[in-house]
């Protein structure tokens, strides 16, 4: 974090909307579970394929793992997608997102003669609309901008404030002397 | 800290103005999809409660077996008695397949304090496999040759018929002439006149009676008869139920044991009733394909079908019958046919209605059956004037679009055609291991299994625990002499009406078949 990168307007207006628009997609995914009684994750997970299949239908199958897996789901999308709207650990939220979201991939990956019961969302063949959000969670955290759109910005200025104004006071009262 | 300027404020807070933009569409979604959802139940009405488990006394009830072949060997499981070969292939499924749960479900039962103590089956092999499946480190069951020997046992206070169905009644009076408990498997009865002669046994002795129609143990349809009740469908005029399999083991074509010979076989005890015939092992192990000892799709399947509206509407018999169909998937000598259309008229079915009184009465029920195809998509359908019900084990229900009652929700946008009322599954936050697809139709008739308090169990282990109950504190019973007189009966008037192709009338003043003597009973063996 030694170098926070700068950007042009146009890039951080872009990079700003796609972690707004990300952290607005997996926030509500969150909420409506939890607004949900009836939700649970073991149809998902009993439906899972290919290589995690195995484990997936076996957490469905213990009524206390599935409890866990619910829990992790709505409170990881809640709090990923309300880190990334507000711009607070944005680093950690987008590494918790990819996981999460690489975790739904791995679970219902759109292979050759893979079929699920669960419908899926368009025409996929190995890339889905997942693995793109998974991707873009990877922009957000090598392209960060919380420093500069987020509260990670604002927090670092109020700490850096009385420096920063002494500075400018120092440099005003140079100025000054100087003309 | 105070010379932090507004740009750096609208900077770091610019997420605000989303999240709160989210919120709100959030909340406004939340409070829209409630409010439906509110004012269709209050509309409906629906109460979807669990009955509690039958009590199990210290009581305990010493049954026999009579018939230990497919059915025999379920029903000695729901009692809690599998068989060590079942037992380890399950073991092994589940090791294969963690979605298999029938291992863990079996081994969850609550035991039903019972005792096997006689069995008896007229193939050895299978006499045998009935002792081992009910031997205990106290008890061990004891083979007798003959039912009338087991029934006059004086260590049985119980059995469980579940023999071919031409030895249903035969048993069965002779056990309730002992004032012996009975449970029996459907078709209750294989003949007409016995059907009657089975109605006074059990009245008369006072036992208490069972027929195994399970699926009145399945959640879904307690519900359904709630939803019925409240007239969430209307005025019903069309009933739709069928049969649709696909495989040899679905046809009644079933292995024949290695070791059956006249030696290891009773076949005059087999024949019974029967038409007298040299020993045949084709028609020991595969005998529902025969008139002689089943009742066919009739009795074995369009039963289920005939007691799972039953149960529900209670219309009891209909009025005439008409039926047809043929063996034309399966042509290998069997008589029954495997292709089979039933048509039952109501014209009296009336439950209430959202119109103008005297407008709608009268029903039809449709039975459709083939064993030569398997598409899962023809489900059980009522069809009400302001709903149709889609019903399994789970229950889905559809407002009609010119339905009367919901005429102004349906104007409003509230409800639609094509999105369900009311859908209810008894499973939403569990998960389901059907292993194949003879097992799903099965589950999906609500014939498998159901759930109490969340868990997975087998609704025979119900049935047969109401039954138990019943012996002990002389509870009632979800389907007795009277249900099961209707189930029989209607059976042997589809049967009747296939078999000489006329419209079977029921004389409801005299209780019996209208015109019975013009029919040629006898020959058919129906008498």
């Amino acid at each position: 974090m030694s170098q926070l990168p700068t950007y042009s307007k146009a890039q951080l207006n872009v990079l700003v909307l796609l972690r707004m628009l990300i952290g607005w997609h997996l926030l509500y995914e969150g909420i409506s579970k939890l607004w949900n009684p009836g939700w649970s994750s073991a149809g998902y997970l009993m439906d899972s394929n290919w290589l995690l299949g195995g484990i997936f239908q076996a957490m469905a199958g213990s009524s206390a793992l599935v409890a866990v897996a619910d829990a992790i789901t709505i409170w990881g999308l809640i709090l990923i997608g309300l880190a990334l709207m507000l711009g607070i650990f944005t680093r950690y939220a987008a590494i918790g997102g990819m996981l999460l979201v690489g975790l739904f991939y791995l679970s219902h990956p759109p292979l050759i003669g893979t079929h699920y019961a669960m419908p899926a969302e368009g025409s996929s063949l190995l890339v889905n609309k997942n693995l793109i959000e998974v991707a873009a969670l990877a922009v957000v955290l090598v392209f960060p901008t919380s420093h500069l759109i987020g509260l990670e910005g604002l927090l670092a200025k109020m700490r850096a404030q009385p420096a920063a104004q002494l500075a400018v006071e120092e440099r005003e009262t140079e100025l000054e002397q100087a003309s | 800290m105070a010379s932090l300027n507004r740009r750096d404020l609208l900077k770091g807070l610019a997420g605000l103005p989303f999240l709160g933009a989210l919120g709100l569409g959030a909340l406004a979604k939340n409070h829209y999809d409630k409010d439906i959802k509110n004012q269709i139940l209050k509309e409906l009405n629906i109460e979807a409660a669990t009955p509690p488990m039958p009590g199990i006394s210290s009581e305990t009830v010493r049954l026999g077996i009579i018939g230990f072949g497919i059915r025999g060997r379920q029903l000695t499981r729901a009692l809690g008695y599998a068989d060590k070969d079942w037992l380890s292939r399950m073991e092994e499924a589940a090791r294969k397949n963690p979605k298999d749960t029938r291992l863990k479900d079996y081994l969850a039962q609550d035991p039903l304090n019972v005792r096997i103590t006689a069995v008896c089956d007229v193939f050895d092999v299978k006499a045998e496999e009935a002792i081992a499946a009910g031997t205990t480190s106290d008890n061990q069951p004891k083979r007798y040759r003959t039912y009338q020997e087991l029934i006059d046992s004086s260590d049985v206070d119980a059995v469980i018929i579940a023999t071919p169905d031409h030895w249903h009644a035969p048993m069965a009076i002779a056990a309730a002439n002992a004032g012996k408990h009975v449970y029996v498997e459907k078709c209750m009865t294989h003949k007409i006149g016995e059907t009657y002669e089975l109605y006074d046994a059990v009245k008369r002795s006072g036992i208490v009676f069972q027929v195994g129609h399970q699926h009145r143990q399945t959640q879904s349809f307690i519900t359904a008869r709630d939803i019925i009740e409240k007239g969430v469908l209307g005025h019903i005029s069309l009933i739709q139920t069928n049969t649709n399999r696909n495989s040899d083991n679905g046809a009644w074509q079933y292995t024949i044991h290695e070791k059956a010979s006249p030696q290891t076989i009773d076949w005059m005890q087999f024949l019974g009733n029967a038409p007298e015939i040299p020993f045949n092992k084709e028609h020991f192990f595969r005998w529902r394909k025969w008139w002689a000892y089943g009742t066919g799709l009739t009795g074995d399947l369009l039963t289920h079908d005939y007691d799972r509206i039953n149960c529900l509407l209670e219309m009891g018999l209909p009025a005439s019958i008409v039926a047809s169909g043929g063996v034309y998937t399966h042509r290998d000598g069997r008589e029954v046919p495997d292709v089979y259309q039933v048509v039952m008229e109501y014209p009296e079915y009336f439950k209430g209605s959202s119109q103008e009184p005297g407008k709608e009465k009268g029903m039809t029920f449709m039975y459709s059956a083939t064993l030569g195809n398997q598409y899962p998509g023809r489900g059980t359908l009522l069809m009400g004037h302001d709903g149709t019900m889609e019903l399994g084990n789970s229950l889905t229900v559809y407002p009609d679009a010119r339905s009367t009652r919901y005429a102004d929700m349906l104007k409003a946008g509230t409800i639609k055609p094509d999105v369900p009322l009311y859908a209810y599954s008894p499973n939403a936050k569990g998960v389901d291991g059907v292993t194949s697809a003879t097992a799903a139709y099965f589950a999906n008739k609500g014939l498998l299994y159901t759930y109490r308090d969340g868990k997975r169990v087998d609704s025979t282990h119900i049935h047969i625990r109401e039954w138990l109950s019943g012996i002990r504190d002389g509870s009632k019973v979800s389907c007795g002499i009277e249900e099961g007189f209707q189930e029989a009966m209607s059976s042997h008037m589809g049967t009747l009406a296939f078999r000489t192709g006329r419209r079977v009338e029921w004389d409801f003043a005299n209780n019996r078949i209208k015109d019975l003597d013009t029919y040629p009973i006898e020959e058919l063996n129906l008498a």
